[in-house]
């Protein structure tokens, strides 16, 4: 069973920037661990230390028990990683991309050809074998960056925003790669998609100027913050005595309110008197990830309401 | 060797050269041109005296260039496509990966290279040492241009710093030294400057052993020795300090 840990996982650059605080979690077995927060917030910097490529400050790291800060050599034929902004060879087809990534790995070159054919299949590129990556869509090249490392016989996957930049369809498209393949490998991926995590992850991290703000299952993220409902207000925020929950400004600086059942339906009851134009949802991750990220701003409402 | 290294080392031959080749025959033609034109150059200037040193400059500049086109090669791939973060991830070492972009410029260069030993053995009818001699040399140059490439191309951040030092080590090692001509025909101060290079030891080597240029035997000395010398501290420093997994 895979398995990755890290304690006190710290990281800071030459010039003195704190990229990462003390970072510790766990997790065993396959599936998707998703990595959220803002651009600068650290989650490259974290997956470029799981994947032997950067040395921490401080900390320790494991990867199936093995120390890959003193021994990386020995995680490394488990381990494979698409990093930010990486793309196919443009002079290569797909299948000489895998081929030879297949190599650099120890695998011969008819044995790399077979596993090449294979995993296009995998990710429905089987007709675009032999097409020159320069041709390609971003999404097919994104695609064939993850049947690479795919291909490689790695269990553990690091996929540093596979996604940015893809339109909608190519978007999908990949994540129902992803969903596919998540019960046989351990896939860590960064995003700054919110939507992303949420369809894809059995666990979330929620990375912030470095800190590692909370690590867990959707579900047990919206335990934590106690709140299982958002009520998103059109127009003028109201005042009033008593929000029953936490105040935020989520997406496009709009307020919203997180609250609980009850609240929720007192809530409703005064914007409906009231006229106030709302809708109310299940709380989502992009809630608590604005919730954890921003501070809520319920100490700051005005003046309180008269009823 | 055992055969995981020998995978690694021909997946850097396949995408560096073989692939490249096979997908843009252009390329076969773009290497053939480099050093082959400042031959023809030197040839017409000299109307014919200077053919052999210029077919001996013209190898050494076929190493060199390998150096340089790895430099630029490797930062590109880093850069632009991040397949050295992929390769430091994987189980592929440094060395096997630099060693195996440093074969793949040279099965890059295969077809000048041959046309140069046709030409070679057509106009400069060498002795066995002296073939020996001649061979060694070229690959100590092309230690030491693709140990200068790899430690450069680890440095740089965008093609374009990469695309500088080309123009900088190519001026530097190819065209400021006496490679295609003797280094007599410097002026004196100004051959100071050509000492700088480590081309012009192993051009010096090369003309003095196929009787083109007429040097003490201490030179001749001296000459390996620094050659030696600075190819194996370019070597080590690019193992050393090359940024692998980075700190």
């Amino acid at each position: 069973m895979e398995s990755i840990k890290c304690k006190n996982l710290s990281k800071t650059y030459h010039g003195g920037k704190k990229a990462l605080k003390k970072i510790t979690f766990s997790f065993k077995g396959n599936g998707i661990i998703s990595i959220i927060g803002k651009n600068g917030a650290g989650k490259t910097t974290l997956i470029r230390i799981l994947s032997t490529e950067l040395m921490p400050t401080s900390g320790s790291a494991y990867i199936n028990d093995i120390d890959i800060i003193k021994t990386p050599e020995l995680i490394r034929e488990k381990i494979a990683i698409v990093p930010q902004e990486a793309r196919p060879i443009h002079w290569l087809s797909p299948k000489q991309n895998i081929i030879s990534y297949l190599m650099y790995r120890g695998y011969g070159f008819f044995e790399s050809m077979e596993k090449a054919k294979t995993a296009l299949k995998k990710v429905s590129l089987n007709s675009n074998l032999n097409k020159i990556n320069r041709v390609l869509s971003g999404g097919t090249k994104r695609k064939v960056l993850v049947a690479t490392v795919l291909s490689s016989g790695a269990k553990i996957i690091f996929l540093d925003e596979p996604t940015t930049g893809l339109d909608p369809i190519s978007r999908n498209e990949l994540w129902d790669v992803l969903n596919k393949l998540k019960k046989d490998y351990l896939i860590i991926l960064t995003t700054h998609y919110l939507e992303e995590a949420e369809r894809l992850a059995d666990k979330v991290g929620i990375i912030d100027n470095g800190k590692l703000l909370a690590f867990d299952s959707i579900d047990g993220l919206r335990k934590k913050i106690k709140y299982n409902y958002s009520l998103k207000v059109q127009g003028d925020f109201p005042k009033l005595k008593s929000y029953h929950g936490k105040v935020i400004k989520g997406i496009d600086n709009n307020y919203q309110i997180l609250t609980n059942e009850e609240g929720s339906y007192i809530l409703s009851k005064i914007f409906i008197k009231k006229g106030i134009r709302f809708s109310t949802n299940q709380i989502s991750l992009e809630d608590i990830f604005y919730y954890m990220v921003k501070k809520p701003i319920t100490e700051e409402r005005v003046e309180e309401d008269e009823w | 060797m055992n055969g995981k290294k020998l995978n690694q080392i021909i997946a850097s031959i396949l995408i560096n050269s073989i692939y490249a080749m096979k997908n843009y025959p252009i390329l076969l033609i773009n290497t053939l041109l480099a050093p082959l034109s400042i031959l023809v150059i030197i040839v017409f200037i000299s109307r014919g005296a200077l053919l052999g040193v210029g077919i001996e400059g013209a190898l050494i500049m076929t190493m060199i260039s390998a150096g340089i086109g790895l430099q630029g090669d490797l930062s590109h791939l880093k850069n632009d496509f991040k397949l050295q973060d992929m390769v430091v991830s994987s189980p592929t070492s440094a060395f096997i990966y630099m060693f195996g972009m440093g074969i793949s410029e040279l099965v890059f260069s295969i077809p000048v290279i041959l046309l140069l030993s046709i030409l070679a053995v057509l106009f400069l009818h060498l002795l066995v040492i002296q073939w020996i001699i001649l061979i060694i040399i070229l690959l100590v140059v092309f230690l030491f241009s693709i140990s200068l490439g790899f430690f450069l191309s680890t440095l740089t951040t965008d093609v374009m710093q990469s695309w500088g030092f080309t123009g900088l080590i190519s001026t530097l090692l190819s065209t400021v030294p006496p490679v295609y001509y003797l280094i007599t025909y410097i002026p004196k101060p100004f051959q100071y400057i050509a000492y700088l290079s480590p081309t012009t030891y192993a051009a010096e080597i090369v003309q003095s052993t196929t009787g083109y240029l007429k040097i003490t035997q201490l030179n001749f000395l001296l000459d390996w020795i620094i050659l030696i010398i600075v190819t194996l501290i370019i070597f080590f420093i690019s193992i050393k300090k090359s940024k692998w997994r980075e700190d």
